[in-house]
């Protein structure tokens, strides 16, 4: 009998140190079905930076550069201008692009860079135990916002594709989720896009993912995921912002094939 | 052999990367190195390499650990506002065991301070700079010529001890013109970078990573590291020395200091003062076998240096209390005089 589902080969196959509903092992398993689709593993460096997704390299097996928090495109700027033909996947999340990296996150998109960000957007800083993220929704109870994101006091949260969509050099800005099985379908399409996006060296893509956090937003995994739909998506819509489509620019693959090496 | 010819230590630093094969400059303006990212953005195109002026000194040090990381030569250059703001990756390539070379033209601080010269970033150079337990290779040169000298030696132990490496300068030696010749230096084989990412044929996925959860694990790597490092004070320390054999008083000085020192020493031998130089190449190494072995054969050391006392420190460490360790120093882009250092040498003989 044919196999219908199994582990993608670049899925490491060990159980993740996530807690119970997390969105990252779905996000980064659907990065894994891309990469070992498109059969670019070889040539596909990741680059996990703090927080929960510094555990990246535990479950993904290609090659990893981990990078300080927010310097993820910096980083992934170094890696792509010294290997063009790779594929460079950032994976961070909100406090990394939308807080402390917003400067390399803006600059890496304005300069076009060919790096694709998995943007990890789950209104709150996960492994530091729920303090405000820069996309934590006004009135959310954090750590540090204990009566609830007061706009006056904290600000608004703050839309990251809507904000890089105005820039020349970001050629794919998409937003999607994971909160339910057709949304994870669609997930995995927009990574495909994204890297498709980067392949064809149309500049800077980024998919964000609204995520959930069961742990820190206090809610059982299924509440988690109606959290999502019934108050992060009304604020953070769903959908392309910025396409190549929009520039008429075709998705070619015309990165040269390499000879395997041998060290 | 190269000709000789009249550059920019600024300049300097930049062709003598490029013929070192570094081919990722990253960089940021900042008085007083903007001649060398300017020289960069000119010369790395014509030698296919890659130029970006980052949004920020922070950027463009993670520039350099994503280039060196997939094992190429990579550098960035800055003066002290913008040297402090890459000590987070500095750290992490250290962590990281990642090789790379930087410069420091040092400016007047602390804060936005000045663009005279100065010496005042000694302790961050030769501390690590950064956070945690690690240390930089740092060559201090003193004039032109070491500024491409060192550079290229910079760029090799770099990869050799897969550590940062750096050249601590200041506005004068960038500034200046002096004459020069690009000699190319017979370094030994380096040994291959297996760690480097990339091209993952054959070969199981390698991480490079500063981050060590495991029990035990980060105390295995910053032990490791601390071997590194002592291998590195066992045999890569460089100095000079002048007219110490039977110098009562050695003064104790680096780069631009060194060099107004080496005239104090030359005007006070022709006035029969039996004074020497101990100049240490490297800071970090620094020469303290050679400044213990000074100290039991002179009366008296006297540091100089364009700071209020910073290398003094190491000297004195150095010395254990076998002379007396006297200090000169001057601040806020003020030079130190030889005639200065004449008096205070005339006053300890």
């Amino acid at each position: 009998m044919a196999k219908a589902f199994s582990r993608p080969a670049t899925f490491r196959d060990v159980s993740t140190n996530y807690c119970p509903g997390c969105g990252h092992g779905i996000i980064q398993r659907l990065v894994a079905e891309v990469v070992d689709e498109m059969g670019i593993r070889e040539r596909t460096i990741g680059l996990p930076p703090v927080g929960c997704a510094v555990y990246l390299d535990l479950y993904l097996d290609f090659d990893m550069v981990q990078p300080a928090h927010g310097r993820t495109p910096a980083v992934a700027t170094g890696l792509k201008r010294a290997l063009p033909d790779h594929i460079i996947i950032g994976y961070e999340g909100d406090g990394g692009l939308a807080a402390i990296g917003t400067a390399e996150v803006i600059h890496a998109a304005n300069r076009g860079e060919n790096i694709t960000m998995i943007f990890v957007n789950n209104a709150v800083y996960g492994m530091t135990g729920g303090q405000m993220a820069p996309t934590t929704l006004v009135d959310q109870k954090t750590a540090t916002t204990p009566l609830g994101r007061n706009p006056e006091r904290d600000g608004y949260p703050l839309r990251l594709c809507e904000l890089l969509a105005t820039l020349d050099g970001a050629a794919y800005l998409v937003r999607t989720t994971v909160s339910s099985p057709a949304n994870v379908r669609k997930t995995k399409k927009a990574i495909r896009k994204a890297i498709e996006v980067q392949m064809g060296k149309l500049g800077f893509s980024m998919v964000e993912v609204l995520s959930p956090c069961p742990t820190n937003w206090g809610l059982n995994p299924v509440d988690a995921m109606k959290w999502i739909e019934e108050k992060m998506i009304s604020y953070f819509p769903l959908g392309e912002f910025k396409t190549p489509e929009d520039k008429n620019e075709v998705l070619i693959d015309d990165t040269p094939k390499r000879e395997p090496k041998t060290k | 052999m190269g000709s000789r010819m009249l550059m920019k230590g600024n300049e300097a630093v930049g062709e003598a990367a490029i013929r070192s094969g570094c081919r990722y400059y990253f960089g940021y303006p900042i008085t007083p190195q903007n001649e060398l990212t300017a020289y960069m953005a000119k010369r790395m195109p014509e030698v296919g390499g890659t130029f970006i002026q980052a949004e920020s000194e922070i950027a463009a040090i993670n520039m350099v650990y994503g280039a060196a990381a997939a094992g190429q030569r990579a550098m960035t250059s800055s003066s002290g506002p913008g040297i402090s703001l890459k000590q987070e990756g500095i750290s992490y390539l250290a962590g990281a065991e990642l090789p790379c070379f930087f410069v420091n033209v040092v400016r007047g601080g602390p804060g936005l301070g000045n663009i005279a010269p100065a010496q005042s970033d000694y302790f961050q150079a030769t501390r690590g700079g950064g956070h945690g337990d690690y240390r930089v290779i740092v060559l201090a040169p003193n004039g032109v010529q070491e500024m491409a000298d060192l550079t290229m030696l910079g760029f090799h132990l770099a990869d050799k001890y897969r550590n940062p490496a750096m050249v601590l300068a200041d506005g004068i030696l960038g500034q200046m013109l002096e004459p020069m010749e690009f000699r190319r230096p017979d370094f030994p084989p380096l040994p291959p970078k297996d760690w480097a990412v990339g091209n993952m044929e054959n070969r199981t996925s390698r991480l490079v990573s500063s981050l060590f959860l495991g029990e035990g694990e980060l105390e295995k790597h910053n032990l490791d590291l601390q071997k590194k490092y002592d291998k590195i004070q066992a045999e890569e320390v460089r100095w000079e020395g002048l007219m110490l054999e039977d110098a009562k008083v050695a003064l104790v000085a680096y780069g631009t200091s060194a060099r107004i020192a080496r005239g104090a020493v030359i005007q006070g031998r022709a006035q029969g003062l039996k004074v020497g130089l101990c100049r240490p190449i490297t800071v970090w190494p620094f020469p303290s076998q050679i400044v213990g072995q000074i100290s039991e054969n002179v009366k008296n050391i006297l540091v100089v240096e364009m700071s209020m006392g910073q290398m003094v420190e190491d000297v004195r460490l150095a010395v254990e209390g076998r002379c007396e360790v006297h200090f000169y120093g001057s601040t806020g882009g003020g030079i130190p005089a030889a005639e200065e250092i004449l008096e205070r040498v005339k006053r300890l003989i």
